[in-house]
């Protein structure tokens, strides 16, 4: 399939991790290794099974606070975009968790709950949620109201109208913000990572760090890297294979 | 929502919200959780303190200095990927991998190559923001009504004029737009910095209450991030629905 | 006032509508004849379709009322079916759901309300299109498939709310020869708005033509002569003509 975009990704791809091992030769920098020689380290690693037992760690509390994130994220959105009352009450919080840098709260999480598998889940869900629940509420609140109208002329009660119209409607817009919410939720996990107990991923980039075995320390942030991107990817494709009808707009 | 047929503005939630903190705070439900007033009047003791100030001085110079280097090389960077095919196929599949990646994750390796100082934070917080100004000011550029192009050439605008005149204020909505959110982003970069180098700014502080289990201290520096961090973002979205007006939704 | 329990389908009786201080309908009253087409004509901003969704029950009145076949109706009922000027489709759902889904929010079961779909869609000329998505058909079969779906609920009453404004001028004047012939030949009484008085001229049995804020009814035009032609010729006669002129010489006033 070699056609002119492949290519050129394919070509990008070259220069910059030529660029990266060129670099590392010259010594520019004490701590930067060769690409090379980066993934060599990656390769030992995957090897010795060590890089697919510290994944095990740090996914851990991602799948689960990106799970809870969700079912409470999609629950209270929906609410909030059906009722007024219940919108102002809770949209300001949510308002502000999405400007804010919750990273902040970390040192407090850890303070309160510890170092271990549920502060990391904390530190997930206050990334993921917000925007979860902001995105699910403005796709509830803007379900075009012409459908909802036709729904309640052809007789459907109101249940039928949340469950056949305004769910399905705004379907496409809350798996955007799911999508939005495993990136946030990635951030969260390697931050917790990174700040609390040394597990998994985080606690291979923390020590090789500290010894200043700079090749491995570049290996698990590419993989890291690589994961997030095709696992986000692949939501993204997800989407559009599901909602492609829907990526029209609403139709009128 | 309406209250005895008043209005009730946006957020006059936070009002209840905070009114249930006090409660809280005066019950003890949680050591973690001291009342908001008690949390107010820490701030009011170290808000000119030599060590709050200089957080602040050094957050405020690594952000500023961090969204400079984000617009002035993303901006142009984005128009002329909108502009040049071959620029954009070469760099847009980087630029959309580092708009998904876990950013966090580089800021180990920015700490190896560049210290432990304002640099690594300037530099994240560069990073954090600079690819979503990218992708916003392309998609500007790229969604300039080609009959405005027509137009300008129909009546004979030179290049400078077309671009100072037409394609620079058709494109300004959505570059706006990524600036803004450019800026959150920012936010939250200069902060993650800091919590992971956690010896300047903020995250020195963080680290220096958490240790002593100063809560008050640590709520007050919190809710100050929080309420700089929200009303950078309520202001740009002003600046941004001033030329909201004639900006055409994407995609239509 | 003529019988009220046979003659007509659809009577409103001095329907008052107020949107906060603006009075949108004032004391308008009107009976639509059974079996019959009746347009509402009128410039924009006239209440047509306020008095359309008041009629179906989608909009409360904040005055009078609205009897169908003798009863009086506040809310939506089987007895009335409704057409968009946007067509109002799923966009998610296969052309058979759309046209089914007044069948199924009745609870008629699978198999049943398919078939009557079926049925329908191929009346309205969109066999091969059961499973097609909205958005890969063009406007005017998706306004099909809104009618498909008004028509499958078998209603005495068939409201159209400005359905061919959003489709093509080609398309209109097909849709125009089309509803025509369903007239005829459906045993049902159609509420019909739109702002173009060749089209209201053209299908309609009897015009109601109404003036902006507040509404009411200025007459009321029975055309007669041009009924019984067939649906080419129709536009080429004289008492068709005659009429569009002079409907358009009242309302021009209200638009200048």
């Amino acid at each position: 399939m070699l056609t002119r975009s492949f290519f050129l990704k394919i070509l990008s791809g070259a220069l910059i991790f030529g660029a990266w091992e060129y670099a590392g030769r010259t010594g520019v920098n004490y701590a930067l290794p060769t690409f090379l020689e980066s993934m060599k380290a990656l390769f030992d690693m995957t090897m010795s099974g060590l890089i697919f037992e510290a994944y095990a760690d740090t996914l851990r509390p991602l799948a689960v606070g990106v799970f809870i994130s969700s079912f409470i994220g999609i629950g209270i959105g929906v609410w909030v975009g059906l009722s007024e009352k219940f919108d102002w009450l809770v949209s300001p919080i949510f308002i502000i968790m999405q400007a804010a840098p919750l990273a902040a709260l970390i040192p407090l999480l850890i303070m309160a709950y510890g170092i271990g598998l549920t502060s990391k889940v904390f530190v997930v869900c206050i990334m993921a949620m917000p925007v979860i629940v902001l995105n699910t509420s403005v796709a509830v609140k803007n379900t075009p109201s012409s459908v909802k109208e036709m729904a309640r002329s052809f007789l459907g009660t109101e249940k039928d109208v949340i469950l056949k119209i305004i769910i399905p409607a705004a379907s496409p817009v809350i798996f955007a913000g799911l999508r939005l919410g495993v990136s946030a939720g990635f951030i969260g996990a390697i931050l917790a990572e990174l700040k609390i107990t040394p597990t998994g991923v985080g606690d291979i980039i923390s020590y090789s760090r500290m010894t200043a075995d700079y090749p491995s320390m570049y290996a698990a942030i590419f993989s890291i890297i690589l994961l997030a991107v095709l696992f986000l990817n692949l939501l993204e494709k997800i989407e559009n294979f599901f909602f492609k009808g829907n990526n029209q707009g609403y139709i009128s | 929502m309406y209250l005895f047929r008043y209005k009730l503005p946006g957020m006059s939630s936070l009002i209840l919200w905070g009114l249930l903190w006090e409660f809280l705070g005066q019950i003890e439900v949680s050591f973690f959780l001291p009342p908001l007033s008690a949390i107010f009047n820490t701030l009011l003791e170290i808000y000119n303190s030599k060590a709050f100030v200089r957080a602040l001085y050094e957050t405020g110079y690594s952000f500023l200095a961090g969204i400079f280097f984000a617009v002035f090389i993303g901006i142009p960077t984005g128009i002329l990927m909108g502009k040049n095919r071959f620029l954009d196929e070469l760099l847009l599949p980087w630029v959309n991998v580092f708009m998904s990646a876990p950013l966090t994750a580089l800021v180990p390796v920015l700490m190896v190559l560049f210290g432990f100082g304002l640099k690594s934070i300037i530099i994240t917080t560069t990073l954090f923001a600079i690819w979503i100004i990218i992708l916003n000011s392309r998609a500007g550029v790229m969604q300039i009504n080609r009959s405005l192009v027509d137009m300008a050439n129909s009546f004979g605008a030179s290049p400078i004029d077309a671009f100072i005149k037409i394609y620079f204020w058709a494109a300004l909505p959505e570059i706006l737009g990524g600036v803004r959110i450019g800026f959150i982003r920012a936010v939250k970069g200069v902060i993650i910095a800091q919590l992971l180098i956690s010896i300047v700014g903020f995250g020195a502080l963080f680290e220096l209450y958490s240790s002593r289990f100063l809560m008050t201290h640590f709520w007050a520096v919190i809710l100050v991030l929080f309420a700089l961090a929200f009303t950078l973002s309520e202001l740009l979205g002003m600046l941004a629905r001033k030329v909201d007006y004639y900006a055409s939704k994407r995609g239509q | 006032m003529s019988d009220q329990t046979t003659a007509n389908a659809v009577s409103v009786k001095n329907i008052y509508k107020n949107y906060g201080e603006t009075e949108a309908l004032r004391d308008l009253s009107l009976d639509f004849p059974k079996g019959q087409l009746t347009s509402l004509l009128g410039p924009s901003g006239c209440g047509k379709t306020t008095l359309l969704k008041i009629i179906a029950g989608l909009l409360p009145a904040t005055q009078g009322e609205v009897f169908v076949n003798g009863s009086l109706v506040t809310k939506p009922g089987p007895d009335r079916a409704f057409v968009f000027q946007d067509f109002a489709l799923m966009p998610w759902a296969s052309v058979l759901r759309n046209v089914a889904f007044g069948l199924e929010l009745r609870g008629v079961n699978k198999n049943e309300r398919e078939d009557i779909a079926a049925k329908y869609i191929k009346d309205v000329g969109l066999v091969g299109f059961e499973n097609s998505f909205p958005h890969e058909l063009s406007g005017g079969m998706r306004q099909r498939v809104g009618l498909a779906r008004a028509l499958s609920v078998d209603s005495p009453v068939l409201l159209m709310d400005e359905p061919f404004s959003a489709v093509d001028e080609q398309t209109r004047r097909k849709f125009q020869e089309d509803l025509l012939n369903l007239v005829k030949n459906e045993n049902k009484t159609f509420i019909f708005v739109t702002h173009s008085i060749e089209e209201a001229v053209y299908v309609s049995d009897q015009i109601a033509i109404l003036l902006p804020r507040p509404s009411r009814v200025s007459e009321i035009i029975k055309p007669k002569g041009f009924r019984n032609k067939d649906v080419d010729s129709i536009r080429k006669d004289s008492e068709y003509l005659d009429t569009v002129e002079s409907i358009w010489k009242s309302l021009r006033t209200y638009v200048e």
